[in-house]
């Protein structure tokens, strides 16, 4: 199988008043195609930032991310832009929905990037809508979600664009457990049915089981599976 | 959904902010429009005076009249094409807050000196064939509903006694910035009736108006009319109609000066104001700006969105302000005595200008926030809470 992920050598440090804090050290690791990867760690063990440079939003201070065949740090800003847009699908601790647009219209937001026509635009929103059983929620505002649909109509965002790959920091971190349970199973379904490589980020050992694969970041040194 | 959808819903995600910095920019357009309109009104006054006409004045005061045997003196000056002269009648009609300003003339020649005032070939030659004719503009006919025929009776005040008129002509101004509110009559009635009632006060006019070949020579012509009656009993004081008109503005004209630059000082303050609800809205959505750049928006896509909300507050705004201008120039004008503004409206240059301030202000308010929101890296950005 083909890899998703590599990472080579990859460190990564913050300068903060002339005082270089190293973040990540000599990062070094594969995630197939199709993989579901949960990445575990204490609190500032680099674990959002390692996700930062997988995404394309964060630059390694030396070594190289390739992502589904591309460089990345090879690529300039908008190429970058450019690159997230079609390569990558987010989803958040705190969702970020845009809280003036309706469930459909955020879901629709990537798409204003694209080149598809308005009724193709529609037909995917509805889609993903109802894989992630929003369907009867679409003209709903985020204000009047609960936290779990609101995570699940952040889940269709990041899938409405068909990304090979997505990124999940720590999607489960502010909802109760039923509700991260809901999500848990959605991922899953991601996964084995819709064939997307995952990379998600958790505190939780419950939540982190029902990823295929477990990997440990202890001060920016990633542990041996 | 599109860009233009998503700027509208941003912009009234705090409807009253939102309201309240509309309305701001709609009452600073409306006071920058108002300011202007004034200001080219008094430019275009002070432009319109001609300078090949020279006004011949006493040179003591302009109240004191001028002997009428002038006349044939200046005509005899080299450069000098048509003299012509005009006094003030004064008087009061019905009540005194009808002030329009009353002019006795001399028919044959002032409508020849001055080619603003348009009458009709029959109309003048009606006007010219009886002694109490008068002519009038077509706006105060308009105010008080003169018909040709009528007979216009004013309390004399300078020449005491009731007078009766009757109104031969209604002249149309030839541009905007003519006073189109003046009633003009015949001086050799007047002075007839001077003669048999104030013995020894006729023959007497207020100031004479030279016609010039060329205003280079203005100056020259003036010196030679004023050298004639040195050391009379009535010496003159003869400069061009620009000069006049701008010796009677400069006290006012620093007045004019500073309502020019306030009304751009207007503008920077809005600028600032607009600036400031941008820079407030930016901040306020700073992980919002960073999921959408994390999406794949663009610098040009988020560009496109915050100079579409700060140019669509002041385009409302301004639009707003624009409409706003007409009746405060229109209430403005009626604290005025009527004819003191001529033409007060609000020209095409002011609307330009209006809007030009409004795609500025649009424009300028939003460069903070674009700067803001494009150099916050997507990662702080995320992490951002505010
Ligand atoms: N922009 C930044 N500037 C300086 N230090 C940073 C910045 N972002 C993260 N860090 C530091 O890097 C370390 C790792 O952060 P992070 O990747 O967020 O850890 P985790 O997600 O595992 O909690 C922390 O010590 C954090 O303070
Ligand atoms: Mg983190």
């Amino acid at each position: 199988m083909q890899n998703m992920i590599e990472i080579h050598t990859v460190s990564k440090s913050y300068w903060r008043e002339k005082i270089e804090i190293p973040v990540l050290d000599n990062i070094d690791f594969r995630v197939a195609e199709g993989e579901f990867l949960a990445l575990m760690g204490p609190s500032g063990s680099g674990k959002t930032t390692l996700l930062n440079m997988i995404a394309g939003i964060d630059r390694p201070s030396s070594g190289e991310v390739v992502v589904n065949g591309t460089a990345i740090s090879k690529l300039s800003e908008s190429q970058l832009a450019r690159w997230r847009a079609s390569n990558i699908g987010f989803i958040f601790q705190f969702y970020n929905l845009i809280p003036v647009l309706t469930a459909y219209e955020n879901v629709e937001l990537p798409l204003i990037l694209t080149k598809l026509s308005k009724s193709e635009r529609q037909q995917h929103v509805e889609t993903v809508l109802a894989i992630v059983g929003l369907s009867d929620r679409m003209d709903h505002y985020p204000g009047q979600l609960s936290g779990g649909q609101e995570q699940r109509v952040a889940i269709a965002r990041a899938i409405v664009t068909d990304p090979a790959l997505l990124i999940a920091d720590e999607p489960t971190g502010d909802l109760d457990k039923s509700s991260s349970e809901e999500i848990m199973t959605l991922m899953q379904r991601l996964n084995t049915e819709f064939r997307k490589t995952i990379v998600m980020v958790t505190h939780d050992p419950h939540i982190a089981e029902k990823a295929k694969v477990l990997r440990h970041l202890e001060k920016g040194v990633l542990l041996e599976a | 959904m599109r860009t233009p959808r998503l700027i509208v819903k941003n912009v009234f995600r705090r409807k009253l902010r939102a309201c309240l910095t509309i309305l701001g920019m709609a009452i600073a357009v409306a006071a920058f429009g108002l300011l202007r309109t004034v200001v080219s009104i008094w430019n275009t006054a002070t432009q319109a005076s001609a300078t090949d006409r020279l006004i011949v004045r006493d040179a003591v005061s302009f109240i004191m009249p001028l002997p009428y045997a002038y006349l044939d003196k200046i005509q005899q000056v080299p450069g000098v094409k048509v003299v012509t002269f005009a006094n003030w009648f004064g008087g009061t009609y019905r009540n005194k807050e009808n002030f329009f300003a009353r002019s006795a003339i001399d028919g044959a020649t002032f409508f020849k000196v001055y080619r603003r005032y348009e009458v009709s070939k029959q109309e003048m030659a009606d006007f010219m064939k009886e002694q109490d004719a008068c002519i009038v503009g077509s706006a105060l006919a308009k105010r008080y509903g003169f018909k040709l025929g009528d007979t216009i009776t004013l309390k004399g005040d300078i020449y005491p006694g009731t007078w009766d008129f009757v109104l031969r002509g209604i002249y149309e101004p030839k541009s905007k910035s003519t006073d189109a509110s003046q009633m003009f009559l015949h001086w050799r009635y007047l002075n007839e009736r001077v003669k048999q009632v104030f013995p020894g006060r006729e023959d007497q006019v207020g100031w004479f108006i030279a016609k010039i070949d060329n205003p280079a020579n203005a100056g020259r012509i003036a010196s030679s009319i004023d050298a004639l009656f040195k050391n009379s009993s009535a010496e003159t004081k003869t400069e061009s109609e620009r000069e006049f008109v701008k010796g009677f503005v400069t006290s006012a004209s620093a007045i004019i000066d500073a309502m020019d630059y306030m009304s751009y000082v207007i503008v920077g303050i809005i600028m600032l104001v607009l600036a400031n609800t941008m820079i407030m809205s930016a901040r306020e959505r700073t992980r919002e700006y960073a999921v959408l750049k994390a999406i794949g928006f663009s610098a040009g896509r988020l560009t496109e969105l915050i100079l579409g909300e700060s140019l669509f507050i002041s385009i409302i705004g301004g639009a707003l302000g624009i409409a706003l201008t007409y009746p405060m120039v229109r209430s403005f004008q009626g604290m005025l005595p009527p004819g003191a503004f001529p033409g007060l409206s609000v020209g095409s240059r002011t609307l330009e200008l209006a809007s030009a301030a409004v795609i500025v202000v649009g424009i300028g308010a939003a460069v903070f926030p674009i700067q803001r929101v494009l150099s916050t890296r997507i990662a702080d950005g995320v992490r951002f809470s505010g």
